[in-house]
């Protein structure tokens, strides 16, 4: 689960960790009110979207003036921020966070990710701050330097030094970076973070040590005992459908192609998607209906999918275990029907009581096509979309 | 022959009162040697009880004096599931395989960390299980779709891995052992472990390996192949499709800094000299084709 930066940085103060002042809005008159609050002379507006990239996108403007305060939030609020991650139809810019301005002497780049070679968390940090952190990792790998957390100790005082002084954080400013990384471990220990990154993270002119700018991620098996971080998930921020999806236990998400597929298990639900795309077609969604697929559930299932506009056919891969043939079949015939169905529905069922589940499709009097295997039915999907299409 | 799990293994079931522990006790016992193999489950506070005539411990502990078990099964609720391996590496099990799925991070990283130097082996979590066929199933697939045979299955998922022995059944190949190792990020044995024991068990002449998008598993394991491996290994990676930056059902399959691709994967396994295919339905074709 992702969480807006103005968030980020309530739980930053929360744990000691030094932000500047700044004032989430909803409004242009409230970020007007934000800038006299604060005082100074400049803001920094910045928009509250949960991708990255937003200055690049132009979704950050420094302002100087009220007037250019008034200006730039009434130019970034409603705006469809497009930036390098949220894909091409961008992001409709809802929130902004209005911050002071900063003395800024050096950026660096600070980062708690869990590093699964080692089955810890790590912290990342580089001198090279305020910079797209995968493309240093390509270029001057050098320049990052990592330092692996012992679960029980947490990040030790020598750790934190050692790695402020390795990314050029003057002496007499080492104790304030190394406070900040402890904290920032704290912080995302405490929270079941999954990601906790820092860029940039700013020497001031004063030899402070400040978060500039401030991302989480949580991990969502975590969720049931954080109430405080469900409170904060912004669902305009998240693919209403695999908003959807999720309160019926359906794992979805949408691709770019037009041939829609239910499977049940993830692995075997990117085979699928894989599959497709080798005969020719293009997958149009992930879809995994999980181990207890009910009628209800396979209902749903089709429901989303065929909310998609580029929908032209439907292929359902059931490997079934625990989950006996026959049920998924009854739920498949069951859904097709509610649904009244328009689209070719190809579905390859395998395993246990596969015939008695072939028996119910083929008896459904639904124009349903069977595919023997997996090939088989990606081919039929294939060809069924083709022949939509002519 | 076979690895991890044969009929002399003496199995607990942690969770045993639960739903879903119960089903797959239930599946296991009737399986082959299955009532042989199931011999106690253990659930907090219900000790004394019994289930299906399976005598249910207080701790893993007591249920290993009392019965001999060397192997134990969690089908414990995530919040708890952590706790329930800790609990059986304390008590020095030869092997836990935890089925359980959704079990945080943070409480992984720290249960990996108490295992350090303990004997205790982990399969898992959010996996399927092992089957060692016609003679012990501990975990959650279908015993049925199995037969006894030379060739060993190893894989991340659990309908695709399903899927793997369907096709060796079609093309008339029995299996050694199949091991679901799970979709979690920070989990128990990895490719690499499971390789190796397949290379020194005898009764495994091949081996297919399925993995998916995220981490490097794969990639570590396809260069200890190149370096050791003694048998045919044959792959297949899910996720070629996959968008990056998106969870793809599995926590552990993302693909992220343009890390963990499908094609990378791939192209590392080839490079050391694994079969590989990109078509899903052609596992079992490819493996035949390998065998001498």
């Amino acid at each position: 689960m992702k969480i807006h930066e103005y968030q980020a940085k309530q739980i930053l103060k929360k744990y000691g960790v030094s932000v500047l002042n700044s004032v989430p809005c909803f409004s242009v008159d409230e970020a007007v009110a934000a800038g006299q609050t604060l005082g100074g002379q400049v803001w920094v507006v910045k928009a509250q979207i949960h991708a990255g990239g937003r200055g690049k996108g132009g979704g950050v403007k420094v302002a100087k003036s009220a007037e250019q305060l008034r200006a730039f939030s009434t130019s970034i609020l409603g705006m469809q921020l497009v930036t390098p991650q949220t894909g091409p139809e961008g992001q409709k810019v809802r929130r902004l966070l209005i911050e002071q301005g900063a003395d800024i002497k050096k950026e660096y780049y600070a980062a708690l990710v869990v590093d699964r070679s080692s089955q810890r968390v790590v912290l990342m940090a580089s001198s090279e701050g305020g910079m797209d952190i995968e493309e240093v990792a390509e270029h001057s790998p050098e320049k990052i330097h990592r330092v692996t957390v012992d679960p029980m100790q947490g990040l030790t005082l020598d750790q934190a030094q050692s790695v402020a002084r390795k990314i050029g954080v003057p002496e007499a400013s080492v104790d304030k970076a190394s406070t900040l990384f402890q904290s920032l471990y704290r912080a995302f220990d405490e929270t079941d973070s999954s990601l906790a990154e820092i860029n940039p993270l700013v020497l001031t002119g004063s030899g402070d040590i400040i978060a500039l700018d401030a991302k989480f991620n949580f991990d969502e098996n975590a969720l049931f005992r954080h109430p405080e971080i469900v409170a904060m998930r912004d669902l305009d921020e998240e693919d209403p459908a695999e908003v959807e999806a999720s309160k019926f236990g359906l794992s979805y998400i949408q691709l770019d192609g037009n041939i829609g597929c239910l499977v049940n298990g993830a692995g075997l639900a990117m085979a699928t998607m894989d599959i497709c795309k080798l005969y020719g077609g293009s997958p149009a969604n992930f879809l995994d209906v999980g181990g207890g697929a009910t009628t209800e559930k396979v209902t749903e299932a089709f429901k989303i999918m065929l909310k998609n506009p580029h929908l032209k056919a439907i292929l359902v891969n059931i490997f079934g275990g625990i989950m006996k043939c026959d049920v998924i079949a009854q739920g498949v015939v069951e859904a097709a029907r509610q649904v009244s169905l328009k689209v070719p529905l190809v579905v390859r069922l395998e395993g246990t009581n596969v015939d008695l589940g072939k028996k119910i499709l083929a008896e459904s009097g639904l124009p349903i096509l069977s595919g023997n295997n997996m090939a088989d039915a990606a081919q039929k999907a294939v060809q069924a979309v083709l022949a939509a299409g002519a | 022959m076979s690895i991890l799990i044969d009929k002399n293994t003496r199995v607990l079931t942690q969770g045993i009162t639960g739903k879903t522990g119960q089903f797959h006790t239930k599946a296991g016992k009737e399986y082959a040697n299955g009532s042989h193999c199931y011999v106690a489950g253990v659930t907090p506070n219900k000790g004394g009880q019994s289930y299906e005539g399976i005598p249910i411990f207080n701790t893993v502990k007591e249920a290993k004096a009392s019965t001999g078990a060397n192997v134990s099964v969690i089908y414990v609720p995530p919040p708890f599931a952590a706790a329930a391996i800790d609990e059986a590496v304390d008590a020095d099990m030869d092997l836990v395989i935890c089925i359980t799925d959704g079990i945080p991070v943070r409480d992984m990283i720290r249960t990996k960390y108490k295992m350090q130097g303990r004997r205790t082996l982990l399969i898992g979590p959010n996996c399927p299980g092992v089957i060692t066929p016609d003679e012990v199933k501990i975990g959650i697939m279908p015993g049925h779709i199995h037969k006894k045979g030379p060739i060993g299955v190893l894989s991340r998922s659990g309908t695709l891995t399903y899927e793997a022995v369907g096709q060796l059944m079609e093309v008339g190949l029995g299996q050694s052992s199949c091991v679901g190792i799970g979709g979690d990020p920070v989990n128990g044995m990895k490719h690499i472990d499971v390789m190796k024991m397949f290379n020194d068990d005898p009764f495994t002449e091949a081996v297919v390996m399925v993995g998916e998008i995220g981490g490097s598993d794969e990639e570590e394991c396809a260069r200890w192949v190149q370096k050791y491996m003694k048998k045919p290994v044959v792959g297949f990676i899910a996720g070629l499709t996959a968008p990056p930056g998106k969870r793809m059902g599995h926590a552990g399959a993302i693909i992220s800094g343009g890390k963990g691709t499908a094609s990378e994967k791939l192209r590392v396994m080839e490079e050391c000299g694994i079969r590989v295919t990109s078509n899903p339905s052609e596992m079992g074709k490819l493996l035949k084709s390998v065998l001498k």
